[in-house]
Parts: C-alpha cells; structure tokens; sequence
C-alpha cells in the first residue's frame, strides 16, 4: 500500500521530468502522457484494490519521514475512504484526457509542453488529495496552478491570456490568506499534522483563533470551490481553457477546495465551522441559485450563450450543492457533499469532453450559432450526430439529478442533512436553505431541459448558422467513445449502487466530526 | 608580591595587546589582500593577460569560501576586551568585536557566495563593456570584503566602517561603465548612501550617549538602565541607527537609486548590489536590532514593520510599471522586485521586536539566502539574454536551458512550484509575523506576493511564446557564464529539493 501511494505520485513527477528530454518530441510525448497516466490509473485501481474496507476512517498505506523539521514539516502521506474516491477519479480522468489528446491536440503548443504540464497537473492533484501535512497540503495546492496556468495561457480558446491569469491571481490571493490561516492553526496547535490535528478536534483552540482560522483558510478554499461570490474566474477560466483543461479544472480542481473543507477544517476547527456554518450555506445556496439563474439567461435564444460558460455556471451551481452538504456539519450532509464531488466529477467531466467535441466538429459553442437566435431551429443532434447527441442528452439529465445516476445522491443527501443540520445550529435556518436548494434543482433541471431541446432536437433538414457551415460530419469516432464510456458507465453504477462509495466515506466521516 | 602583580600585569597587557585569531577573520581577510595583489599586479601585465586577474579573483573568493569551513562550529571571537566591571584575575565575561558565529557564518556564505557568482558572470562582461580589469577586480573584492566582514562585526565602529567598505568601492563600480549613464547612476547611489550613513552616525551617537558604550553586548545590558530624561534620546537613537541600515537594503523612501543604479551599472554589478549590497545592510540591522537593542523592540520593530509593509508595496508596484519594449526594462524590473523582496526581508526583523521566537532573525538569514541564490541566477541569465522584456519573447525557442532556467528563477523569486524553495522562504517568513502576532503586516505581504505574482508570471509567460520571426541566433555563451547559471540553478534545485539544508537557519537562535 506505502509503496502504492507514494508510486501513484512519483510515477507523473518522473513523466513529467522525463519531458524535459527532446528525443521525446510529437506524438511520442502523447503516448508517453497516456502510458504514464494509464499506469496511475492502474496504480489507482490497485491501491484501491488492496484497500482495507473494514476500517475505511483509519489512514493507510501511511508514510511519515520528516522533510523539513525546521518548519516541522513531515512528508505524511496516507489515504482513508474519504481520498480513495477522489485519488481513483483524478487518475481516471487524466488518464481519460492524456487519451483524449492523442486524438486532436488544440494548437497552442509543442506536444512535449502539454504533456508535461497534464503529468505535473496530476501530480499536483493526486498529492492534495494524499498528504496529511498542512504546509505540504499548501504545496500540493499550489503546484497545481503554474501548469493550468499554462494550459489555458497556450492552448486555450479566445480571451485565454486574460482569462489564464483571472484563475491564477484570483487562486493565489485564496491559497496567500490560506496559508496564512494554515500557519496560525499550525503555531496555535503545536503540530501541523493532520491527523494530529484531526484526533483534537479543536482542544486547546480558543474559538476567536478557530473563526479566524476557517475565515482565512476558508477563503483560499472557497475561492477554489468556487464559492459564491468568489467564483467569478471560473466561467472565463471554463470557456477559455482547452477541452482537457476544462475536465480537470471542474473534475478535480474544484474538489480540491471542498476537500480542504472536510479534511482540514471541520475537524481541527469544530467551534469555528459550527459559528460559521449558517454563513457558509447560505452562500452556498446563494450559489446554487445564482449559477442556475445564469444558466437560464444564457441558454435563452439571442442571448449568445455559450455551451462552455453554461456548464461552467452550473459548476457554481452543484458546488453549491457540496457546500451546502458541507455546512450542515452533520454525517449525512457532509456524505452527501463527498458524494455530490465524486458525482460532478464524473457527469461535469463528460459534459466538458461533449462540447468540447461539439466545439471540434462545429468550430463553435455558441448556442445561437447551433441552435439559430431567431428561428430557434434547434441543432438537432439527434438527427445529425445521433450517439453525439445522445450521450449529451445523457449527462445533462444525470446533471440535473435524475435518480438512478450519480448526480442524484449527493443532492439529495446535502438537501436531507440540512433538512436535520447538527446539534446548535437553527433549524429554521437550514429549512429555508433546503427549500431554496430545492427550487435550485428545478431551474436546473429547467436549463439543462432546454440545452438538450435546443441543442439535441430540432429538424435536421433545418440548417441553423453553425451546421450550415458543416453539413456532413463523423458521429463519435473510436478514440472519444474510448474516452467517455468509463465516464458513463461510471455515472450510471454510482447511481445504482451508491452504498459502494457511501460505504467507504461514512465511518471516515463520522471519525472526522467526532465520533458524533 | 610578584604572584599577585602578574595577573594584574598579564590584564593590563591584554587590554592594549589583543591576539588576533587569523583563522576567524582568513574569510574576509582574503579578497582584501588579494584586492591588493590584483591592483599592484594590474600594472605588470600586459593587455592580453587581463583576464587573469579575473580568474585570480574567482580563485581568492572560492579560496575565502573554502576558509569558512573551519569556523563552521561557531564559537570563534577575536578584537575582545575583558569586561570592564570585573578587573581582576577573574575575567569576566569579554567583548569582542569580531564574533564568526551561525549568525555571521550564513551571512559570510551569502555574501562570498554571492561574489563567486558575480565574478564568473563578470568575466564576460569586464572584456564586453570594455571595463578596466585593475580597478574592477580590485573594487569588486574591496567591497566583498567588506560586505563579508559586516555580519561578525559586534559594536557599533567596525559595523558603520565596514558598512562604509562595502558601498564605497560599490559607487565606484557603478561608474566604471563609460556611457554616461554609469555616472549619473553613481552619483545618486552616492547622495543617497551618504544621507543614509549621516542618519546612522547621528543615531550612533545618541546611544552612545545613552549607553556609554560601542559594543552591542554592552549596549544592551545598558539600555534598561537608562536614566528616565535619556530614554526618547535613546529610542530615538535606536531608531536612527536602524533606518540608516535599512536604507542600505534599499528600503523606502530611499529607494529611487535603485532603479536607475541597477540600468546603469554593468548587469553584475546590478546583480552584486541587489544581493551582496542588500545582504551587508541587512546582516548589520539585524546583528543591532537583536543583540543591542532589544529591550527598545517596540519602538524600532513598529518602525521597520511600517517600512516593511511600504517597501514591499512601491516596490512591487514599481515592477509592475515596467512596459516590455523600453530599454533596459528587465534590469528595472529585477531592481523594483530587488525593493520588494528587500520589504520581506525587513518583516522578520521587525517581528523579532515583538518578540517573536528566537528564529525569527533566522527566517531573514535563509530568505536572504535564498533570495540570494535566485535573483543572482536571474541576474546571470539576463548578463546573457539581453536587459530588455521584449528580448525574452520566445527565448524557449532559441534556448532551451536558458529559458528553463530564468522560468525556475521567477517562479522561486514568485514563490511557486516547483520553485519549492522560494515558497518556503516565504513561508518561514510568514510563520515569523503570524508567531509575532502582527496580523496586518502578514496580510499586506500576503497581497504583495500576490501582486509580484503577476510580473514574474509575466515574464515566465513571455519565455514560452512562440519566438517572434528571424531573431538572429545568438553568440555562442562563455563557459564561465554558464558556470555560474548552472551552480544558481543547482543550487536551487538542490535546495528545492531539500529545503532543510537552509530553513534549518530559521529553528533557532543563530548568535552565540
């Protein structure tokens, strides 16, 4: 298992270094991205394999060697039920996007570049999610930003320069306050451990130091989730990044804040997330309806919509969602929000990877140009690109939350623990926040219905601006259906058999509020 | 009777006669005897064999670092005077001016260091700008004397007169380039240095008033006892002497030679002040502020905070200024980062006033180290890429490792990984403030490195762009050159590697 989890983190760091040589240069270097990244994800699969379902809240396949004791930092490494999930799904979805490039790489860039930057992403991410030491947490944070920076800066869409640099400089200023917020819990508590910090949920933090620690360490995260109101980098960022770039920014990138809530603060900080809980639903609900409003306004006709910056809105929207679970501070709750990021990951994922082949075949996401402004004629996938069409119809409707799919069960669980939010915190409060999260689900489901009528249905014989321009056109050709069946049929077992996933998160979460 | 007089004799001779431990001072004691040599050797050789004062020069400084060893214990001292509270046969506890503890080692291994690189990228451009061999070496040398002779340097005397030879020869240098600019720039460096010396010598004065005595340790057992109508003079005093330091490093309101310093002087020299120069300024503050006058912490730690916080800010928001196309506008960027990093440098010493814990002054030395081995890095790319922005479009493509090498540099000095070693500079610095308690100065660093953040990705940005059409392919780049880019670089991987080797400065009390 040690040597599994620190093989899962090495073997993308050496990819990534082994780019620097030029023999590796063109196509070599894709195959290179998907051998590594396939060899993660069996790395992945094995680690999960060997993993201990009988006690999923202890850490395991730990190691702990001190790195730097000036500063009291341990390379702590170790993965319970609540990581596992998130290190399988980051591995799934770079090996998904490494396989993805081999097909069309956006002009940008040499392809030693990109992959080097997809291996360092990785590595990046799957370290958040393995380490247990807060200033290592802080490090795993941040080396995720310099390649998605380049990701998007290079071979991102329009607007990619400005938009590259909202996402680092809005991340940044986060994850500066964060540290700061890290570094005053570290000194106050004596140990930057996590799991130390975890099994004292709080003792010897006064509560003024516990607000002040969620309010800063909070922020770095909220700004990652994105959180309303910070999440305004994150549409430009979504629209302008290349397709892969967009999976992992809303598959993984965005978990990383609201992992850092379960993990770092709920349970080191109990006193402070319990004063703070009430403000952070309420901004999470904000969300919820903020990011379903500005769906509706941009799928309208004549709006000039954009099917990227859509989804990225409903990002906002089922972050939401996670938060909401989140701030319950009750087992169900936070289960659910453990669940709802395993859920966007898999449906926002596959969503990114259909526009962006939308996007490839049509030269355009840009719903008035597919679906006609004034007419309203409808793209009509169906007809033109029927499997294409199909599997979008797919994942907007597991995105709006049909039961029987994945996007079901973490709604459902968030909206249930606020309907029973934990000991002290106003009921009354939370019934108005689930009913709010309840009208959300519905405009969700109102603006996904209309994406799929306005992009899916129509009468193919009705050419609207963009088909005009591309009459005859291949359905899903071998490499994309490669890529997005383990995405559905991942979708589709999470929603049938959620006590697999359910099962590993809640002792672990349990263990994390305390026995409660 | 004779027993009895000959301790009292063997005291009286020991306080006109003191022995000299050459060992301690071989470190500084080198590049000043080897400034020398090159002088006097500089006018036997002819022309064509110039260059071998340069590589004297290397080998004399390599020589001084290898010299460090030995030391590397900690607990030589040398110039002392037995206390003067307990005459007698029982020496009670001495003073000495020269201590080559932890403290004064790091700082030594900065500063020789610093030159080291400084003088193989000076090889290049001594013959490039056609600058006189003698003089440069013989300059380059004094000042690294100096500089290296300031951190051990324990009262007040030998601080302002090694402070003196650290920056002396330093105008000088800046002069050396005979284009017209090079005078104007040594001129300002020259009125602002000369101020700030005059307010640091006014302040000298006042706590010698205060405290009757030049020596730190003495000083600071003085300070508390001060007389009630003495104290505003003393505080005033402390905080004089402070300032006058910390305008040394570049701090605000004396910062405007800097900029114009660094774009008329040789880009090595910009390099030297911007390391070398800064290192001497800050080793002397913190060296006063900790172990002089630190029962006035409140007064001058406030006062270095609020000189922190303003000289990270209009440093960063001088960087952010610089426009690509203008001349020598990579140059002015680094010297505006140069001011905002000095900034960082200046906040654990003012937390130290508050009573931070004892690494506090360490958190400074590894920063200062660390600072050090990146910017000299960057300084050496920019000595072979050119010293406008616009000259790094799409340096990736011309030059690989160049390239590669300045993005590392940037992203240390930014703080990001994989400049891993950049990020925990500033994280000992941030764990400094947050252990002071002083909240508002962490956020303001905080948003600044933010705001650096920009710039530096900025230009990281620029090195990978596709190369702009027909860009003459470059000379070929000298070894020596490449030496130094290649040891910064190696340091620093090293370093990110295994952050331990310098953080463990900032674990604890790096003086006695």
């Amino acid at each position: 298992m040690t040597a599994l989890l620190l093989a899962l983190l090495a073997l993308p760091l050496a990819g990534a270094a082994a780019t620097l040589l030029p023999a590796l240069g063109g196509r070599r270097a894709l195959w290179l991205g998907v051998a590594v990244t396939g060899a993660d994800l069996a790395l992945a699969i094995a680690l999960a394999a060997g993993f201990d379902l009988h006690r999923p809240a202890a850490m395991q396949g730990v190691t702990n060697v001190a790195w730097i004791p000036a500063l009291n930092v341990r390379f702590h490494l170790g993965v319970d039920g609540i990581s596992l999930p998130l290190l399988v799904l980051t591995a799934l979805l770079t090996f998904l996007c490494a396989l993805y490039s081999l097909k069309k790489l956006p002009a940008g860039g040499s392809e030693r570049g990109w992959t080097g930057l997809l291996l360092l992403l990785a590595t990046g991410m799957l370290a958040t999610f393995a380490v247990l030491d807060l200033l290592l947490f802080f490090l795993a944070f941040e080396v995720v930003l310099v390649p998605m920076y380049f990701l998007i800066a290079r071979w991102g869409g329009e607007n990619r320069g400005p938009a590259a640099f909202r996402f680092i400089l809005y991340t940044l200023l986060g994850s500066a306050v964060m540290l700061l917020g890290l570094l005053l819990l570290g000194i106050k508590a004596g140990t930057f451990d996590m799991t130390a910090l975890a099994a004292d949920h709080g003792l010897g933090l006064s509560r003024g130091t516990q607000v002040i620690v969620v309010l800063a360490v909070g922020l770095g995260l909220a700004v990652k989730s994105p959180m309303w109101p910070f999440h305004s980098w994150l549409p430009d960022a979504h629209t302008a990044a290349p397709t892969a770039g967009s999976v992992l920014l809303a598959g993984v990138l965005l978990k990383m804040g609201t992992y850092g809530f379960v993990r770092v603060l709920i349970p080191s900080t109990p006193l402070g997330m319990h004063t703070l809980a009430p403000y952070l639903g309420a901004l999470a609900v904000i969300g919820i309806l903020y990011g379903s409003l500005a769906c509706l306004a941009l799928v309208r006709p004549g709006a000039k919509g954009d099917l990227k910056r859509l989804i990225a809105y409903s990002s906002v929207g089922h972050m939401g969602f996670v938060l909401l679970g989140i701030a319950t501070l009750t087992a169900t709750g936070i289960n659910g929000a453990l669940f709802a990021n395993i859920g966007h990951g898999l449906i926002t994922g596959l969503l990114f990877f259909l526009v962006g082949a939308v996007k490839d075949r049509y030269g355009t996401a840009d719903l008035d140009a597919l679906a006609g402004a004034g007419a309203d004629t409808g793209a009509a996938l169906y007809g033109r690109l029927p499997r294409l069409g199909g599997l979008l119809a797919f994942a907007a409707v597991a995105s709006l939350g049909l039961p029987g799919l994945a996007g079901f069960w973490g709604e459902l669980l968030a909206m249930l623990g606020s309907f029973q939010p934990a000991a002290g915190l106003s009921r009354p409060t939370f019934l108005t926040l689930m009913a709010l999260a309840g009208l959300g689900t519905l405009l969700t489901a109102a603006y996904l219905l209309s994406v799929v009528r306005r992009v899916c249905m129509g009468d193919p014989t009705v050419e609207s601006p963009a088909t005009a321009k591309a009459p005859a056109l291949a359905d899903v050709q071998g490499i994309e259906a490669a890529t997005w069946t383990p995405l559905v049929v991942l979708t589709v077992a999470a929603g049938l058999w959620p006590a697999l996933l359910l099962g590993l998160t809640t002792p672990a979460v349990k263990a994390l509020l305390g026995g409660s | 009777m004779l027993t009895v007089a000959a301790p009292a004799l063997d005291h009286l001779a020991g306080s006109l006669i003191q022995s000299v431990d050459w060992v301690a001072i071989a470190p500084p004691l080198v590049p000043a005897a080897l400034a020398l040599v090159v002088l006097v050797a500089d006018l036997f050789l002819p022309p064509a064999r110039k260059a071998l004062l340069g590589w004297l020069s290397v080998a004399g400084l390599v020589a001084s670092l290898a010299l460090l060893l030995p030391l590397r214990s900690g607990h030589r001292r040398t110039f002392c005077l037995p206390s003067p509270t307990l005459p007698g046969p029982t020496h009670g506890p001495t003073s000495c001016s020269y201590v080559a503890d932890h403290f004064a080692l790091a700082f030594q291994l900065l500063v020789l260091g610093g030159a080291l690189i400084v003088a193989l990228m000076s090889l290049v451009s001594v013959e490039d700008d056609r600058l006189p061999a003698g003089e440069f070496w013989f300059l380059l040398l004094a000042s690294t004397c100096g500089a290296a002779l300031l951190p051990a340097c324990r009262d007040l005397a030998s601080l302002v007169v090694a402070l003196e030879l650290a920056s002396l020869p330093a105008f000088a240098l800046v002069a050396l380039r005979r284009d017209g600019r090079g005078g104007e720039a040594a001129l300002k460096f020259f009125l602002s240095s000369v101020t700030a010396t005059a307010v640091t010598l006014l302040g000298v004065s006042f706590v010698y008033a205060a405290s009757g005595s030049l020596y730190l340790d003495r000083i600071a057992a003085a300070l508390p006892n001060v007389p009630g109508q003495l104290q505003p003079l003393t505080a005033v005093g402390t905080v004089l002497t402070l300032v006058g330091f910390a305008f040394k490093t570049a701090a605000v309101p004396f910062h405007f030679w800097v900029p114009d310093t660094y774009a008329g002087a040789p880009v090595p020299v910009a390099g030297y002040l911007s390391v070398v120069g800064k290192a001497a300024g800050l080793a002397g503050l913190a060296a006063i502020a900790v172990l002089g006058f630190h029962s006035y912490g409140r007064d001058w730690g406030l006062a270095l905070a609020v000189l922190a916080a303003l000289t990270m800010t209009v440093g960063n928001v001088g960087a952010l200024r610089q426009r690509g196309d203008a001349p020598h506008s990579a140059v002015r960027l680094l010297a505006w980062s140069s001011i905002a990093q000095a900034g960082y440098l200046l906040v654990p010493i003012a937390a130290a006033g508050y009573g931070a814990s004892p690494g506090a002054i360490g958190a400074t030395v590894a920063f200062a180290l660390v600072y050090g081995v990146v910017n000299l890095g960057a300084f050496a790319v920019v000595t072979s890429a050119g010293t406008r922005l616009d000259e790094y479009r799409g340096l990736f493509a011309r030059r690989p490792a160049a390239a590669l090498a300045m993005a590392f540099f940037l992203l240390n000095l930014a703080g990001l990984p994989p400049g891993v070693v950049g990020l925990f500079g500033k994280v000992v610095v941030f764990r400094a403030v947050v252990d002071a308690g002083m909240g508002w100065l962490a956020v303001i660093m905080a948003v600044n490195v933010v705001i650096a953040l920009y710039y530096y990705l900025v230009w990281t940005a620029r090195l990978f762009q596709p190369a702009p059409d027909a860009v003459a392919t470059g000379r070929r780049v000298p070894s020596a050159l490449v030496g130094a880019l290649a040891l910064a670089a190696a340091l620093g991987v090293v370093l990110s590697v295994d952050p331990q080797i310098v953080l463990q400065l900032a674990s604890g009390s790096l003086f006695g």
